[in-house]
C-alpha cells in the first residue's frame, strides 16, 4: 500500500516548522518518527495534503533534569525513553512503559512527542504520562504554552492543539522512589492494549492510567480517592472503570474491557505498593 | 524530490516521489529485492532493514525520511567474496529457517538486537524479535540460531 499523493517540506527548526504548517494550513501535518501517521495514510485513514518533516529538529531530542521533573524533548525517539539512566532513575514507569510501545524496529523510529499528539486511546504512552500528572509543552505562532496531560485529550486521536501547535516537550514529574507497574494486556507481544493500566503509589498517593479505556486515555480518580480514603487495592480496583467509557470491538466487549481494567489495575496497585 | 541515500556502502542518487516508501524504493528502484514485503502494515517484519545501524520496518518510513542515511539490507550482510555474516551463518547451521521469507527480516532483527545486547537470555531473543514473525511458526530455531550466533 503506497500513500495518496502528498507535498514534502522538511523544517530544520521548531519555528521553521510552525511557520511552514501555518502555511500550508488544515491539510497539512507534522511528520515525526511517522510509525502512527504513515499507516494512517496507507489505510486512507490520513489524507494529509503536506507533510512538513520534523524528524530532523534534532534540538527536540533529549532528557534533562529539570529540577523536580524530567524534560523530554518532543522528538526523543520510544528507544531513548527505554534506555535513559535519567529516566530509569526518576521516572521508571515511563521508561517501562516505552519498552512496551510496539516492538523494537518501531521503537527506533517513533517518537514520544509523536505518539502523544497522535492522541491514540490504545497507546501507551498517553495514559502514562497522564497518570504520572505530567505538562505538555506547546509551541505555536504565538509563543509557548503549557498543557496538563488532563487537558490534553480530548477525543479519539483529538487533542487540544491547534492545527499550527507542535508540541515540543514533555514534562514529568520526578516519581521520588514510589512504586509502580504497567500491566499491558495484549493477545501478541507487539499489539496495543486490549486494555492497559500504568499506576504508581506512594503510600496514600496513588496515580492510575487506563489504555484502551475510552475515546481518551482515562486517569482512574475514583481509584486515586479510594487508595487516598484508605481502600485496599482489591477495593480501590473495583473502581477503575468509573471513568471510563470502553467500547466494543473484535478484541474485547465492553464487559471484558470492564473486567480487564478492574483486575489489571489490582495488580498494578499491589505491584507498586509491593 | 532528490535523495541520496547510501545503500550496502553504495550511494544512490534518486528522483522519489515524496510517497514512495523505503522499501519500495530499496525493491524498485535499486533492485535489491532481497527485502521483503509481508504484511505491508507494519506487522510483521519482513521488511526489516537497518537505517544507520538499527533496524527499523522499510514499509513504514518514506524515502525521503531516509534521505542522507547509511541503510544495510541482507544483501550486505555477506563478505564480498561470499562469507556469510555470523548470523546468516548461525540461521543456516541451526535450520533457522523454513520458507524462507521471514529470514532476511529475522536476521537484520537479530543483528541489531545482540548490537544492543550482546549476550541476550533466551527470553531476551524472543522479546527482542517480538516486530518479526514467522508464518511457518518456525520460532525455535531462529531463537536457538541468534543464541548461537551471540556464542560465536
Amino acid at each position: 500500500m503506497i500513500p495518496a499523493a502528498f507535498d514534502y517540506v522538511r523544517a530544520g527548526s521548531a519555528a521553521e516548522a510552525i511557520q511552514l504548517i501555518g502555511q500550508y494550513g488544515d491539510e497539512a501535518k507534522f511528520l515525526a518518527g511517522g510509525h502512527s501517521l504513515v499507516p494512517a495514510m496507507k489505510l486512507r485513514l490520513a489524507q494529509p495534503t503536506v507533510l512538513v518533516d520534523i524528524g530532523r529538529v534534532s534540538d527536540l531530542s533529549y532528557i534533562r533534569d529539570g529540577g523536580d521533573h524530567i524534560a523530554i524533548g518532543a522528538l526523543t525517539r520510544h528507544m531513548d525513553v527505554e534506555k535513559s539512566p535519567v529516566l530509569a532513575e526518576h521516572v521508571p514507569l515511563l521508561a517501562h512503559a516505552a519498552g512496551h510501545v510496539g516492538d523494537p524496529q518501531v521503537r527506533h523510529r517513533g517518537t514520544i512527542g509523536g505518539s502523544l499528539a497522535h492522541a491514540d486511546p490504545a497507546s501507551d504512552l498517553p495514559a502514562t504520562t497522564l497518570a504520572l500528572g505530567a505538562t505538555y509543552v506547546a509551541e505555536g505562532p504565538n509563543g509557548t504554552r503549557e498543557i496538563a496531560a488532563a487537558d490534553f485529550y480530548q477525543g479519539y486521536f483529538t487533542s487540544a492543539l491547534a492545527p499550527d501547535e507542535m508540541l515540543t516537550e514533555i514534562r514529568v514529574p520526578k516519581m521520588g522512589g514510589a512504586g509502580w507497574s504497567f500491566q499491558k494486556f495484549n493477545r501478541r507481544a507487539q499489539d496495543w492494549a486490549i486494555v492497559g493500566v500504568a499506576a504508581w503509589q506512594r503510600g496514600s498517593e496513588c496515580g492510575v492510567g487506563l489504555v484502551n479505556m475510552a475515546s481518551t486515555p482515562v486517569l482512574a480518580s475514583s481509584v486515586a480517592a479510594a487508595i487516598a480514603g484508605g481502600a485496599s487495592a482489591a477495593d480501590a480496583a473495583e473502581a477503575a472503570a468509573a471513568e471510563a467509557d470502553p467500547q466494543a470491538d473484535l478484541n474485547a466487549s465492553v464487559e471484558y474491557r470492564v473486567h480487564l481494567a478492574k483486575v489489571l489495575t489490582r495488580r498494578a496497585l499491589q505491584a507498586a505498593a509491593g | 524530490m532528490e535523495i541520496t541515500v547510501t545503500i550496502n556502502g553504495k550511494s544512490h542518487t534518486a528522483e522519489v516521489e515524496p510517497r514512495t516508501l523505503l522499501v519500495q524504493f530499496i525493491r524498485e528502484q535499486v533492485g535489491l529485492t532481497g527485502t521483503n514485503i509481508g504484511c505491508d502494515t507494519s506487522s510483521c517484519g519482513a521488511c526489516s532493514v537497518h537505517v544507520d545501524g538499527e533496524a527499523a520496518k522499510s514499509c513504514t518510513l518514506l524515502a525521503v525520511q531516509a534521505d542522507g542515511c547509511s541503510i544495510t539490507t541482507i544483501e550486505g550482510m555477506a563478505s564480498a567474496d561470499g562469507t556469510l555474516h555470523p548470523m546468516q551463518q548461525a540461521f543456516m547451521e541451526n535450520h533457522g529457517l523454513q520458507c524462507g521469507y521471514c529470514t532476511p527480516g529475522m536476521v537484520m532483527a537479530a543483528t541489531s538486537l545482540l548490537a544492543e545486547n550482546p549476550n541476550p537470555t533466551e527470553e531476551e531473543v524472543r522479546i527482542g524479535l517480538e516486530g518479526n514473525l514467522c508464518r511457518c511458526t518456525g520460532y525455535h530455531n531462529i531463537v536457538q540460531s541468534v543464541l548461537a550466533c551471540a556464542k560465536s
